[in-house]
């Protein structure tokens, strides 16, 4: 069956707050002017907003550019943050490190508890009023170039191919969609975008990136533990020093809290579980006297992008754009990276406003790298340049270094440090390290991975080719098992990978647990062999996250 | 043949739905929203029937707030001709819905009613026979296979233990079961064809009707938690606990 293709000014592929930025600004930029300009966005999930999984604090300085009334329209930035409070943790206790000792990028004051999921439906809303054509359930699953070999569109997956990637009695075939230009904006390890830095070498010179997994509950607490606005974040407890890791927790609105802990998946030890430690972070005191007796609501995982400056590609190439944590524009100190996606969306937008005003099409759209160059994202990545290569050193000297890198330096330090290994190079072998016993869960403040991954309701069409694939189907059972004892059943927080054994316990096997996948794409970033490839399944499947 | 098929706005069936914690309903805020999958059925139904040169015309209806513009325009992908939403921000109960589309059907005059044979979200089961009643059509309900000839539907029903088959005159109103059809997915082309399809706004006012709930919902709660298992050591012991504890035996 022939693939249908439709002819569009700008296509964007994913709809995080940097795609839906992009397209609304396109549109802004269009109604200024007078001019029509056609603009298309697809989403993987099966609405906007359904992949999202944040934090969030949110720092509202790009939304502000972006919609100077957004108060006014009903953005959900309904919780200002009304305190903040950060802690080293130990196992029972906890250290208040004094606001005044906190370096500026810890501070919150002007900023809104959020739910980053809902803000995007707010902007999706705004985006389908200003003209912008969304399709939310269709995955871009694979970049099209034309003769000049520049990026030329997407085309989104088909439907109803079988397991064995034969055409099942359902299929139905992907569909092309053209732009002038394509704006990628697949949030952290796309996998499109991934695709294109290999291609056109956008990674060439720049140290590798560098990721965290954050893990996330959304709890109901009782109304006398809530206090709207109210953040907490720690350090300390349950990682061990040399291992990069916190926690936040975060009172939005409706006596709802979001409670998450983040990883670096530069982490060593391979028996490591991002889950578990999530869960026994819950079990501290500080954390524990809000959650208990209330009632958890919704679960999930996402990478995110942590390294910052050092790390960015370059953001063009003929006929397309990486925008937000595509490109990896997060500032690691503050975890924040939602801003970050809407400016970087802003600005490529415009540059590519101005190209096709000009008539331009499928070139390299170098003014939006230039303009970010002299804008304020740029500022802020760059004085918390050194926050993950401190954090790499160990937590607590990591903490001091950089306290000293921001407080007494205010992030004007004379030095830019580097990471050189990449995430998945950094496992030791399991022979080096002793299992960790983790506790059971109770079934009240801490679970078990199939309860939590219940709570995200993902889906996936069963009879369909796996979309964790892997290069070479021998190894996890050849290298990582032996190796590193199959770090994959620990590092996905969704019990996607399970070693399984015959009766006698003897032939293990991997077994790939596909439906249960809450796209996170830890898998495709921290596997030591970089032997897994996540590929987009059919559109609409994966979480489908309410309030996340 | 012009077939009305009327859809409904309900939680996504793939939801773990949650009751508010007041228990007066189930906590809809972002929630994920799809068109009932009885009703996708139908819908399918509906559009093989006229792919098969049988009926003219699929039209789609829904009842309920702006946001059931989705739902219509889910089953326009899927193939339904045109759409009407009865729009109101009021509770609509199955009685209120069997009036708002038999008043329509006095201004549409299809020769079939396709529905899903419940909706997922309250499982009334209710809406396609009042409607038959109110119309005072025959009527044919859980439907698995539908055959339309000489002005006559035959449909196959799933009943206990077998199938039944029943021949009744058109008009009718005939309910969609799970294994009528497979839907189709909706492709992104369609998508954006259903886009542009025609699709009219009215008021339950504008059909003279009165759609005031008549029954008052007094608590919503979920089902009792299941308790922790346990392990038992051997068949006396697990005897023991089911005559003792469980008292089942
Ligand atoms: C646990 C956690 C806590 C965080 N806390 C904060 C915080 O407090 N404050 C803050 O500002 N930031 C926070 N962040 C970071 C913030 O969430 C991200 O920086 C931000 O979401 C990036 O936006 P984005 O649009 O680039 O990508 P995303 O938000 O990831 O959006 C990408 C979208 O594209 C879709 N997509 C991906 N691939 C495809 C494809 N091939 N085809 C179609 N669609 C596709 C995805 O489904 C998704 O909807 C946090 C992140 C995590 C994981
Ligand atoms: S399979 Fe990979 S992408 Fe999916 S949940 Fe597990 S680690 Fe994340």
């Amino acid at each position: 069956m022939q693939r249908e293709a439709m002819e569009y000014d700008v296509v964007v592929v994913g709809g995080g707050p940097a795609g839906l930025a992009s397209a609304i600004r396109l549109r802004q930029r269009a109604a200024e002017k007078g001019n029509d300009l056609s603009v298309c966005l697809i989403e993987k999930g099966a609405e906007i907003g359904a992949h999202i999984l944040s934090g969030a604090i949110m720092d509202p300085r790009a939304l502000s550019e972006l919609f100077p009334d957004w108060e006014a329209d009903g953005a959900p930035l309904n919780a200002p943050v009304s305190e903040d409070r950060f802690f080293f943790f130990s196992a029972t206790g906890a250290m208040r490190v004094p606001n005044v000792f906190l370096p500026q990028c810890f501070h919150n004051e002007g900023n809104y508890v959020v739910s980053l999921g809902n803000v995007c439906r707010w902007l999706g809303e705004r985006a389908e009023a200003l003209g912008v054509e969304i399709y939310p359930g269709f995955a871009g699953a694979e970049v099209l170039f034309d003769e000049n070999g520049a990026v030329k569109g997407v085309a989104t997956g088909d439907m109803g191919r079988l397991r064995d990637g034969s055409e099942g009695p359902s299929f139905q075939p992907g569909m092309e969609l053209h732009g002038k230009y394509t704006f990628f904006a697949e949030g952290c390890r796309g996998h499109l975008g991934k695709q294109l830095q290999d291609r056109f070498h956008l990674d060439d010179g720049v140290d590798p990136q560098t990721y965290g997994i954050g893990l996330k509950e959304l709890w109901e607490i009782r109304p006398e533990n809530h206090k709207t606005g109210l953040v907490i974040h720690s350090g300390g407890w349950p990682m061990k020093p040399d291992t990069y890791g916190g926690g936040f927790l975060y009172h939005l609105e409706n006596h709802q809290v979001a409670v998450g802990f983040v990883v670096g998946l530069g982490y060593k030890d391979p028996y490591l579980s991002p889950f578990e430690e999530f869960q026994r972070y819950k079990t501290h005191p500080g954390i524990r006297k809000f959650l208990e007796g209330g009632e958890r609501i919704a679960y999930g995982a996402r990478a995110l992008t942590a390294g910052g400056l050092q790390s960015l590609p370059k953001l063009v190439f003929p006929g397309g754009v990486l925008v937000g944590d595509d490109a990896g524009f997060l500032t690691a100190s503050r975890i924040k990276g939602a801003h970050c996606a809407i400016k970087s969306g802003m600005l490529a937008a415009d540059a590519c406003f101005d190209a096709l005003a000009a008539e331009r099409r499928r070139d390299e759209l170098s003014a939006y790298p230039e303009a970010f160059e002299r804008s304020w994202l740029r500022e802020e990545l760059h004085r918390a340049r050194n926050f993950k290569p401190w954090m790499n050193k160990g937590q607590t000297l990591g903490a001091m270094m950089f306290g000293v890198d921001q407080v007494v330096l205010r992030g004007r330090a004379p030095w830019t440090l580097h990471i050189d290994t990449p995430d998945y190079a950094k496992l030791k072998p399991a022979a080096e390290c002793a299992p960790i016993a983790y506790p059971k869960p109770d079934g009240a403040l801490t679970f078990d991975r199939m309860s939590s991954v219940f709570l995200s309701s993902t889906k996936h069409e069963e009879d369909q080719p796996c979309h964790l694939s892997l290069k070479d189907a021998t190894a996890p059972i050849t290298v990582n098992l032996p190796k590193y004892d199959a770090p994959e059943q620990r590092y996905c927080p969704a019990g996607v990978y399970e070693i399984l054994c015959d009766e006698n316990g003897a032939n293990p096997r991997l077994q790939i647990n596909a439906p249960n996948c809450i796209h996170c794409k830890t898998c495709d970033i921290k596997d030591p062999l970089q032997n897994i490839v996540w590929l987009a399944p059919q559109g609409g499947e994966g979480p489908t996250y309410p309030n996340m | 043949m012009k077939i009305l098929v009327p859809v409904k706005r309900v939680i996504d069936y793939n939801i773990k739905a949650r009751v508010k914690a007041d228990g007066s309903g189930v906590d809809l805020a972002n929630v994920k929203m799809s068109i009932n999958p009885f009703d996708e059925i139908a819908i399918e139904e509906a559009v093989r029937l006229k792919e098969a040169g049988i009926a003219t015309e699929v039209l789609a209806v829904s009842c309920g707030i702006a946001a059931c513009q989705e739902t219509l325009r889910s089953a326009m992908a899927i193939g339904a001709d045109r759409g009407i939403l009865v729009e109101t921000d009021a509770e609509l109960q199955p009685l209120a819905v069997a009036k708002l589309l038999k008043a329509l059907c006095d201004r549409e005059q299809p020769q079939l009613v396709l529905c899903g044979k419940q909706a997922i979200d309250d499982d009334a089961n209710q809406t396609g026979q009042m409607l038959a009643a109110l119309a005072g059509w025959p009527q044919a309900t859980f439907a698995s296979k539908v055959v339309i000839a000489d002005g006559e539907a035959t449909v196959t029903r799933e009943i206990d233990g077998g199938l039944e088959t029943l021949r009744i005159g058109l008009p009718a109103v005939i309910s969609a079961d799970l294994r009528l059809n497979e839907p189709r997915y909706a492709t992104l082309p369609n998508i954006m064809k259903a886009k542009k399809k025609p699709l009219d706004t009215v008021k339950p006012a504008d059909l003279g009707v009165d759609v005031t709930p008549r029954l008052s919902t007094l608590k919503v709660s979920e089902p009792p938690k299941r308790g922790a298992g346990v392990k038992v050591a051997d068949a006396a012991e697990l005897m023991n606990k089911l005559r003792n504890e469980a008292k089942v035996i």
